[in-house]
């Protein structure tokens, strides 16, 4: 129980063995970025390749690959880690805690998402990469040839365990651990956005945990699920992955609602306006995200009955959603509106996202969606309420919390430069891809006939795409570039409304040295118009007691990438791998089974030295 | 002052719920079930929409024999009663009995193991390989999934009871025993499920 043990032994050890929530944030940011960065370079490459007609620039197997690889990693190695990078650092400083409710659970989250991801990509490497789209219908994934769908799946079972672990420790967290005062109606939009996020996790996950079982034994094992002269049905497939893949939107698309409520409010110097209809409007979101997954399949021919069901649900989800909208729009209604680049983003997310809500309405109607189905129409749909809702929700979200996280603020020139570009780049892009799509073009083919009418929106298209490259190298520069503007200020925007603001820059480890009792909605923001502008604490200064890191996420989560080979190359003899990496894996979840670790304590003399 | 064992005078009411790691954990763990519960209904459905498809390999009636199945609930169902009795044990400091029933609850379900792996044999034997139909792929992912999941609490619990065999009641071991028997029953009720599900309606309907 002594500091010793979690004195690091170096830079390097002390990341693998982290269990501090603000650290495994940190990685999760970093690998996200990564990720968005190469999902964003397998678009480009695809951008080009429709640049012009019959355009020989990527051979059609590696666009189905690249189509396939944009899709999946931009949804599983980008949008969802960037936001669990921000929950886990954010939302246990805007409710109170000192930790997450399980801090190993929380690096091996985050172990598991880094490997299943690499395993994905290591795809490219031996034999191709995944070419059966981002959802794999069968039987076009179960009949693909090679280890590409092989490696889709195992790479996307392993990350999403890890997934799965990380929601249910934000549930927890967000339950148990709260300060003092800090009721469920008082939390932050971003806290709560979290929470019905990871209470979407947790049950649309195991949807696709079992889709993939299924197919990673109808691939390597031979069962016959899908196998429809065996009795099969390929139907099943496309019921659990959306299932599964619906909530998965409002997986992504909620937190970012959170962080939009976050900056508005802040920069509008306004409290959120409708906090409890907003709250509400999320819970039945969430709740409505179950009830539509087969309007992704009106055209599979589930009849009229169940058709209208659906489309009579989706169509339902826009009210809860306008709410949203008009709520945000009375936030900023007088409010003291700065244009931060942070405010820009969220500002320009909310004509943004309406336009991709609206077709998502025009695709809710079931009749119509015959003609929409499977062309560029879905295409600009879905990417306008992905990068106008999430995508922009990301950026916000950096730039409002980089002090917090990074302790410098980011360049606001550069910023707005990033902003427009990336605004401009984004409508360019998918504005026209609507037309292109009504007009017939399909979606997921490598190339198109010229002379059709395709060409000139097409190009534009494309131009679109590269201004949107242009700004994210902007940004990745304005990273580097800024790092002097160094902030040492709890309150570096000045206008902090809520928990993340109260303690000094760097966070201290253990975030809270007394944990502060909150006495309305914007803790802070109360106690600098009724208080003194500093958090009242809870309790006494007194010894903190914290958990010891640990290296067994990570071996844990090898164990399962190595394992993972082994069931890819099963038939090249490689069982014995597989049972290898599994008896690593266990073998860790044993070690830490009988291994009682109770942490260690922080002097309180050590707390006071680092609040001066 | 979790190390300390905890005896008859000092026990909480509720030792496994005595912590914040042990709330935690408690919370956590029936989150962790709602996501089985979804996991199991996802090769429930998969199971009723497939198991129409027999092809020309045996099918339900051919196969199914309810005594058989009929032992198999029973012992599991007595199981997760005896790890009642253990938890029961347990409140009442009484850590000699809950180690007991515990060891009780690993036997009938090791017993449940092993009928389940003569059941599969002898289903091989009739001719329902895994790759048969779409009736055997999804019954053996169905089943089996369940199976794999009494193999692992069996190992769990054997892990718990060796580790702490020694140690008394503790407020560290005490969340990890209920959390392990909130597992088993669970495991229990999947069962009780798969029973109705697969073996009376298939036997049945």
């Amino acid at each position: 129980m002594s500091n010793a043990k979690a004195q690091s032994k170096s830079v390097l050890w002390d990341w693998l063995t982290t269990v501090d929530h603000k650290k495994i944030g940190i990685m999760y940011l970093v690998a996200g970025a990564f990720f968005f960065a190469l999902g964003g370079l397998e678009a480009i490459l695809m951008r080009i390749q429709l640049m012009f007609p019959e355009f020989s620039f990527v051979p059609a197997q590696t666009f189905n690959e690249l189509l396939t690889m944009h899709g999946t990693t931009m949804i599983f190695l980008a949008a969802m880690p960037l936001l669990f990078g921000f929950m886990n650092y954010i939302v246990p400083l805007q409710i109170g805690a000192r930790d997450v409710a399980f801090p190993f659970l929380n690096a091996l989250g985050f172990w598991l998402f880094l490997f299943g991801g690499i395993l994905l990509n290591v795809s490219w490497f031996v034999g191709g990469a995944p070419d059966a789209g981002w959802t794999a219908y069968v039987p076009l994934s179960s009949e693909s040839p090679g280890t590409g769908v092989d490696y889709y799946v195992l790479g996307l079972q392993v990350s999403g365990a890890g997934t799965l672990i990380g929601g249910i420790n934000f549930l927890v967290t967000i339950i148990n651990m709260r300060a003092p005062g800090m009721s469920m109606m008082r939390m932050p939009l971003f806290t709560w956005s979290t929470f019905v996020a990871s209470m979407l996790i947790l049950f649309a996950f195991p949807a696709l945990t079992i889709g993939l079982l299924l197919l990673m034994l109808e691939r390597i094992f031979g069962a016959t699920y899908f196998a429809v002269d065996f009795g099969g049905n390929v139907i099943i497939w496309q019921h659990l992955f959306w299932i599964f893949g619906h909530p998965e939107v409002y997986i992504l698309i909620l937190p970012a609602f959170g962080i939009f409520s976050e900056i508005l409010s802040a920069f509008s110097k306004k409290r959120l306006f409708g906090y409890s209809a907003m709250v509400f409007a999320t819970l039945i979101i969430g709740f409505l995200g179950f009830m539509v997954w087969a309007h992704h399949m009106f055209t599979v021919g589930m009849g009229p009955v169940a058709n209208s069901i659906f489309a009579v649900a989706t169509m339902a989800i826009a009210v809860p959603t306008g709410i949203k909208i008009f709520n945000w729009l009375l936030t900023l209604w007088g409010g003291r509106i700065q244009f931060t680049t942070a405010n820009l983003f969220a500002l320009a997310f909310i004509p943004s996202f309406t336009m991709g809500g609206v077709t998502g309405v025009m695709l809710a109607t079931s009749a119509a969606n015959y003609q929409f189905h499977d062309t560029y129409f879905v295409v600009a749909h879905f990417h306008y309420v992905i990068i106008g809702g999430v995508v922009l929700g990301l950026f916000a979200g950096a730039y409002y919390w980089w002090p917090r996280i990074f302790g410098y603020k980011l360049d606001e020139t550069l910023g707005k430069w990033f902003f427009w570009l990336f605004l401009i780049g984004f409508h360019l892009t998918f504005f026209v891809q609507h037309f292109l799509g009504l007009i017939g073009m399909p979606r997921r083919v490598a190339s198109y006939l010229g002379g059709q009418g395709l060409d000139t929106m097409n190009f534009i298209s494309t131009i679109g795409a590269f201004l949107m490259g242009i700004a994210f190298i902007i940004f990745v520069v304005s990273i580097f570039t800024s790092m002097k503007n160094k902030v040492t200020d709890a309150d570096p925007w000045g206008n902090g409304r809520t928990l993340e603001w109260t303690m000094p820059i760097p966070t201290p480890e253990y975030n809270f040295a007394q944990t502060p009792l909150v006495r309305d909605v914007d803790a802070l923001w109360y106690e600098k118009y009724e208080g003194d502008g500093k958090m009242k604490a809870a309790e006494p200064l007194g010894d903190i007691h914290m958990p010891n890191g640990s290296i067994l996420p990570f071996i844990m989560s090898l164990g399962l990438f190595i394992s993972s080979f082994g069931f890819i190359y099963y038939h090249e003899g490689f069982l014995w791998l597989a049972i290898l990496g599994l008896v690593i894996n266990f073998g860790a979840m044993f070690v830490r089974s009988i291994k009682e670790d109770h942490g260690y304590h922080i002097p309180k003399e050590e707390v006071i030295k680092g609040g001066k | 002052m979790a190390d300390q064992t905890v005896n008859q005078h000092t026990l909480p009411p509720n030792p496994e719920k005595a912590t914040l790691e042990g709330r935690n954990k408690f919370l956590g763990f029936w989150f962790f079930l709602g996501g089985e519960t979804v996991l199991f209904a996802s090769l429930f459905g998969t199971y009723l929409g497939l198991r129409g498809g027999v092809v020309s390999g045996p099918g339900p009636d051919d196969l199914f024999h309810l005594p058989l199945v009929f032992i198999m609930t029973m012992i599991l169902l007595t199981s997760s009663l005896t790890s009642v009795f253990a938890i029961i044990s347990m409140k009442r400091g009484n850590y000699k009995g809950l180690l007991v029933w515990m060891w009780v609850t690993v036997a009938l379900g090791l017993a449940f193991l092993g009928l389940e792996i003569y059941e599969f044999y002898e289903y091989y034997h009739y001719g329902l390989g895994f790759t048969t139909s779409a009736f055997a792929s999804s019954f053996y992912t169905l089943v089996g999934t369940h199976g794999a999941h009494v193999a692992f609490g069996i190992g769990w619990i054997v892990t718990l009871l060796i580790r702490y065999r020694k140690t008394g009641l503790t407020l560290t071991n005490a969340p990890k025993f209920y959390v392990a028997v909130l597992y088993w029953h669970f495991i229990d009720v999947v069962w009780v499920f798969i029973f109705s599900v697969v073996y009376l309606m298939g036997y049945g309907g």
